[in-house]
């Protein structure tokens, strides 16, 4: 199969600005903005089946037609803030496949009417955001970016922000508070940003992969894209794989692909690490349901899509797949993961802010010698008292790991008598 | 020493990024502008940021003690910033950080005797294909050092050591 966001991985030196254009590149973003008006984009990449990549799986066409077109000016940012522990996909784009992304967050300005374009990149990736501003001044010079491109109407100016670190910057509301300059904490919604965002103004938000996406289902059209993948999740998803595999890396797969050929496949993971078997799966990152493997072959089966991760009670999130093998203990993964979340919480909501304070203390006697069964029965209680009651997702996400290893691997929780 | 006359070309830069409206979102990148040469943010450039975006010094605490990379007290020259979360523990990070501790007899948090290092455990850096990792962050910005070994660590700080500037 071809790639169609690794492309990098075909073609030598494709972040090179000639290279990329000579494959083709910037046509799709200049015939758009030449030939088609917003809503025939629009409805191309509507008809494609692209689904957000950061997580949600919203539809990126239907997102992109709730942008208020009665308030102006319009705003479009590129959430590149990947910080859930096991994703490392937006980084390998934006460092070897750059131009490609930039053109489909143009494409995504041309089509939402927005002037100015923002790349929100976390902070830690002060070395990824040089890159995108040499090939962000290339375009300009190229006459790609600025006023009045290709002599029309549209004028497009890209931006490059860092935050400073903090993974909460990644929920699109955050993140709009922190590129405005203040401490990131989420927004109540509604009003949604397709509506009131950056600066009160109309904003669409999309992770970089959706982006990547864009350019390619321009040039191909909307059933080229939709013939890869499963009728519920189209296209093409770089699975980012880590944890106990043999080749830990970014995979770019169809919809639809089982676990079994992701972890074992020989181009892939190819297998536990020192022949051991699959214990457990966290599909979603941290924020994952665990899916319990222990060496079932129907799990291992299963497609990955959006609609039949589901039916495994987990999500398919952002696909930053950590496989967890028969040596791993559950205590130990859940301590690590709620003293992420602990650290990350940003302090507006109490659910999540005294939430995930008291799970890291309890989960830190949990995890240890002296287990009580009073304290895993109230540590399931904390969890659950915060499930539905934060302001966003991260509360609800912190407590997945923890009810879903306590209920689904009873055996690793055993009290010592 | 003012930042808009340290960093002119700079500061103009990054106010040029942002709607008069939204002046106020160039307070993070100033300050790391401001964080760049002294290693933290002083006092006197959160008046300085305070009096270019017309803002209060409180909302600009507000924004330093929120983030993780910005920094109020003096650390090492360079800060190396391992990744021990989930992922990377799953591929050694622990172990790594716990040997890197004994070599530099330092526990996490603490900086070397000679004020070069402070080793600092940190949250997940997307690079959990690539562990044991860290990433430094120095004058010379934010950089990242991946399927790292003890071996190669001590072989960096060496160099990071000697030239006075980070080696790739």
């Amino acid at each position: 199969m071809a790639y169609v966001l690794l492309r990098h991985r075909e073609i030598p030196d494709l972040h090179k600005f000639d290279v990329y254009k000579k494959n083709g590149g910037l046509a799709a973003f200049k015939n758009a903005v030449t030939k088609m008006t917003p809503a025939e984009v629009i409805d191309v990449v509507k008809n494609s089946g692209l689904r957000g990549r950061g997580g949600a799986g919203f539809s990126t066409g239907m997102k992109w037609s709730f942008i208020d077109a009665k308030s102006w000016p319009h705003y479009i940012v590129a959430n590149a803030d990947e910080s859930e522990p096991g994703t490392f996909k937006d980084r390998e784009i934006m460092e070897s496949n750059p131009l490609q992304f930039l053109e489909g967050l143009a494409i995504g300005a041309y089509a939402v009417g927005a002037h100015t374009a923002y790349i929100y990149l976390r902070g830690e990736f002060w070395q990824v955001a040089q890159i995108l501003d040499e090939k962000i001044a290339e375009m300009e010079k190229a006459g790609y970016l600025g006023d009045n491109l290709f002599g029309t109407e549209f004028s497009l100016r890209i931006h490059t922000h860092l935050g400073a670190g903090a993974y909460i910057c990644g929920e699109e509301t955050a993140l709009l508070e922190s590129l405005e300059g203040k401490r990131g904490q989420p927004r109540v919604r509604p009003p949604f940003p397709p509506s009131v965002g950056l600066y009160n103004k109309p904003t669409i938000i999309n992770n970089v992969e959706t982006f990547t996406n864009v350019p390619m289902i321009l040039a191909n059209g909307a059933d080229w894209y939709k013939s890869m993948g499963t009728a519920d999740s189209a296209g093409v998803k770089i699975f980012s794989l880590s944890g106990r595999v043999r080749r830990p890396g970014n995979y770019e797969l169809p919809f639809g692909t089982t676990f079994r050929e992701l972890i074992y496949g020989e181009k892939n993971g190819a297998g536990v690490q020192d022949s051991r078997t699959v214990k457990a799966i966290m599909p979603a990152g941290a924020s994952s349901s665990m899916i319990v493997v222990n060496g079932d072959d129907k799990v291992l089966d299963t497609p990955m899509d959006y609609a039949s991760v589901r039916t495994l009670r987990a999500e398919l999130g952002s696909a930053s797949v950590i496989v967890l093998d028969d040596t791993v203990d559950i205590p130990w993964v859940i301590n690590k993961t709620i003293r992420f979340f602990k650290h990350e919480s940003c302090g507006k909501c109490t659910p999540c802010r005294e939430g995930t304070f008291w799970m890291n203390k309890i989960v830190q006697r949990v995890s240890g010698a002296d287990r009580t069964q009073k304290d895993l029965d109230l540590l399931m209680s904390v969890a659950k008292q915060m499930q539905g009651r934060c302001l966003c997702a991260l509360g609800e996400f912190s407590t997945m790991a923890v009810v879903s290893g306590m209920e689904r691997f009873p055996e690793d929780f055993q009290v010592k008598q | 020493m003012s930042l808009e006359k340290t960093y002119p070309k700079e500061v103009k830069q990054i106010l040029a990024k942002y709607p008069p409206e939204g002046k106020r979102s160039a307070v993070m990148p100033l300050l790391f502008l401001a964080q760049r040469e002294p290693g933290y943010i002083t006092k006197a450039a959160i008046e300085d940021i305070a009096q270019i975006l017309d803002i209060t010094t409180t909302e600009i605490d507000a924004v330093i003690t929120f983030y993780t990379l910005y920094h109020q007290e003096q650390g090492g020259k360079y800060r190396i910033q391992v990744c021990n979360d989930l992922p990377c523990a799953l591929r050694g990070a622990d172990k790594f950080l716990e040997d890197l501790c004994e070599n530099l007899a330092i526990k996490v948090g603490e900086t070397t005797p000679d004020g070069a290092i402070t080793l600092e455990a940190v949250a997940c850096l997307a690079a959990c294909n690539n562990a044991p990792m860290f990433q430094t962050q120095g004058p010379d910005g934010i950089k990242y050092h991946e399927n790292m070994t003890v071996a190669k660590t001590l072989d960096l700080i060496q160099t990071l050591k000697h030239a006075g500037k980070e080696a790739e």
